[in-house]
């Protein structure tokens, strides 16, 4: 088999509409089509699955019917380039947002990327978050000059829609039920040790952690949250901070690390 | 060269859904298998879940994408992961498929067929030397499960599998529902491919279900689909097959539609009482 030949039966794999490519044979005559569709389908079936294992919520949203022919479309436009399908999909929610026929669904594409930080959350590096009493032996007049080192599962996600909500009553978290109150809802995604936890966060709180993660001192962080917004609450950012497991280390001014 | 060194025992593929019941209790089986590539991530459940099993059994990665079988080289750098996935685990055995997943940049996602003929021998040859330098370690080379033939090839797939055995070192993977799947879907002899194939060789034999459906011509298709107990005919094989072998390191395959954990482990069970059967008649 040539570079050749591979090539083409690699490219009539992917296009559906392609004829079966020429040197291939079955005991009981030429043209194996059937034949040939089994390895199409396995290919199209797998990254779907793939698609759909990651995107649990997504799908449940628009129906099973509606996700394969999304990720169908996914598939065609951005096929994985690595064989490791655990990562497969990273920038599925950026395709959703501009999938015309799911334009009337405004949330989507942010309960995907929901969904993708919790998929990076899971695979991420394990570390042992931060004990909390470490930051209580800090002396008071260094507490603003102090930074954190963030837990590599963690991230922060802003969205315009009650994006925390929805995805929870569509992952068997939370009854579904009418969202009276449409308002955006930011999100701490983070695993601190086995099980991925997704925090909704007050005002300015997404702010205060990202800007904390960008390894900024809390002072600095809590400025930026403060000047975000007016109703910005430190101590129940600090608590969360502190029992979300999101940051692993101390670094105080003195150069002492932890 | 690390030798592939699985005990000669019924193991299973691992399945993150039956952790739980595994880990209740010492299980009866002699091994357990997972696939490279669900283990590439740096850390979580996963890891987890292998470092615990690890400690208990032995363990055999098996590679779902190195795409041995494409006629470019291989992906080094899913090599890279292949290595460290192997120095973390230290497993008894790595294998991985004659069959080709990869071309260009793009991950196509299936076990495809290759041609048989001098040309991809050499390719296929050079590429499992590779991997056992990378790896330091013997690999196994496992037979594909086929749907079509490619008028070019020239060499019967058991000549193919013995001679890149016997240029590499390397050892073979025996997939006996394979057999019976490519068998049929070819029509060929399935006990016929047996008698050529290169048993010597064989360090990890793998059972599974398969599904049917019709060809283009209204002729039996089998699809190698994983998601049934093993079937009737595939034991049958398998029995002639440890007959002369003697016991080799078996495994449960089962994928899809994935049953409860006691449905599994009575599929290791029977397996394992006719690897017993074979080694007390050879003792005999």
């Amino acid at each position: 088999m040539s570079m050749l030949t591979q090539a083409g039966f690699a490219a009539a794999l992917r296009d559906g509409a392609s004829p079966t490519p020429r040197g291939l044979a079955a005991w009981n005559g030429p043209r194996p089509d059937r034949r040939f569709a089994v390895y199409r389908n396995n290919v199209a079936i797998g990254l779907r699955q793939a698609l759909a294992s990651r995107y649990p919520a997504t799908e449940r949203i628009v129906g099973e019917a509606f996700f394969a022919a999304m990720a169908d479309a996914y598939v065609v436009e951005h096929p994985p380039r690595s064989p490791v399908l655990l990562a497969y999909g990273e920038d599925f929610a950026a395709f959703v947002a501009g999938f015309e026929p799911a334009r009337e669904l405004a949330y989507l594409p942010d309960v995907a990327r929901l969904e993708a930080a919790r998929g990076r959350a899971y695979h991420a590096a394990d570390v042992i978050p931060l004990e909390p009493a470490k930051l209580a032996g800090i002396a008071p007049d260094l507490l603003g000059a102090t930074t954190l080192l963030p837990h590599p599962s963690m991230s922060v996600l802003r969205s315009p829609h009650p994006v925390v909500t929805i995805w929870a009553m569509n992952a068997g978290e939370a009854e579904p039920e009418p969202i009276l109150d449409w308002n955006g809802e930011d999100a701490l995604v983070v695993r601190p040790r086995m099980t991925v936890e997704v925090h909704r966060l007050g005002p300015g709180g997404a702010t205060f952690l990202t800007t904390l993660a960008q390894g900024a001192t809390l002072g600095e962080a809590m400025l930026a949250a403060a000047a975000d917004d007016d109703n910005f609450d430190l101590a129940a950012n600090l608590a969360l901070v502190l029992a979300s497991g999101a940051f692993t280390a101390i670094r105080s001014p003195g150069g002492h690390h932890d | 060269m690390n030798p592939s060194h699985l005990p000669r025992r019924a193991g299973v593929g691992f399945k993150p859904e039956h952790f739980t019941a595994i880990d209740q209790a010492r299980q009866p089986v002699g091994f357990f298998e997972v696939h490279a590539e669900n283990y590439m991530g740096a850390g979580g459940p996963p890891h987890a879940q292998l470092s615990r099993l690890r400690a208990d059994y032995a363990l055999s990665i098996h590679g779902v994408g190195l795409s041995i079988g494409a006629m470019q080289p291989l992906d080094r750098d899913h090599l890279a992961r292949l290595r460290a996935l192997c120095g973390r685990y230290e497993p008894e055995s790595f294998s991985e498929h004659l069959a080709w997943s990869s071309h260009d940049t793009v991950f196509l996602n299936d076990l495809l067929p290759l041609p048989y003929t001098g040309q991809t021998l050499a390719r296929v040859a050079e590429h499992v030397d590779e991997v056992q330098t990378a790896l330091g370690r013997q690999m196994l080379l496992e037979n594909p499960a086929t749907y079509l033939l490619f008028e070019e090839s020239t060499i019967e797939e058991t000549d193919f599998l013995a001679e890149v055995a016997r240029r590499t070192g390397c050892g073979l993977l025996l997939d006996v529902n394979n057999v019976f799947v490519a068998a049929t879907n070819h029509r060929l002899d399935p006990r016929a491919y047996l008698a050529r194939f290169p048993l010597e060789r064989v360090r990890e034999i793998h059972l599974s279900g398969h599904s049917e459906t019709v060809d283009d011509h209204g002729a039996p298709l089998l699809i190698d689909s994983h998601d049934t107990p093993v079937k009737d005919p595939v034991w049958a094989l398998y029995e002639t097959v440890i007959e002369r072998t003697g016991p080799v390191a078996t495994l449960i395959e089962w994928d899809n539609d994935v049953p409860d954990w006691p449905v599994l482990r009575a599929e290791a069970e029977a397996a394992e009482a006719l690897l017993q059967r074979a080694a007390s008649r050879r003792a005999a």
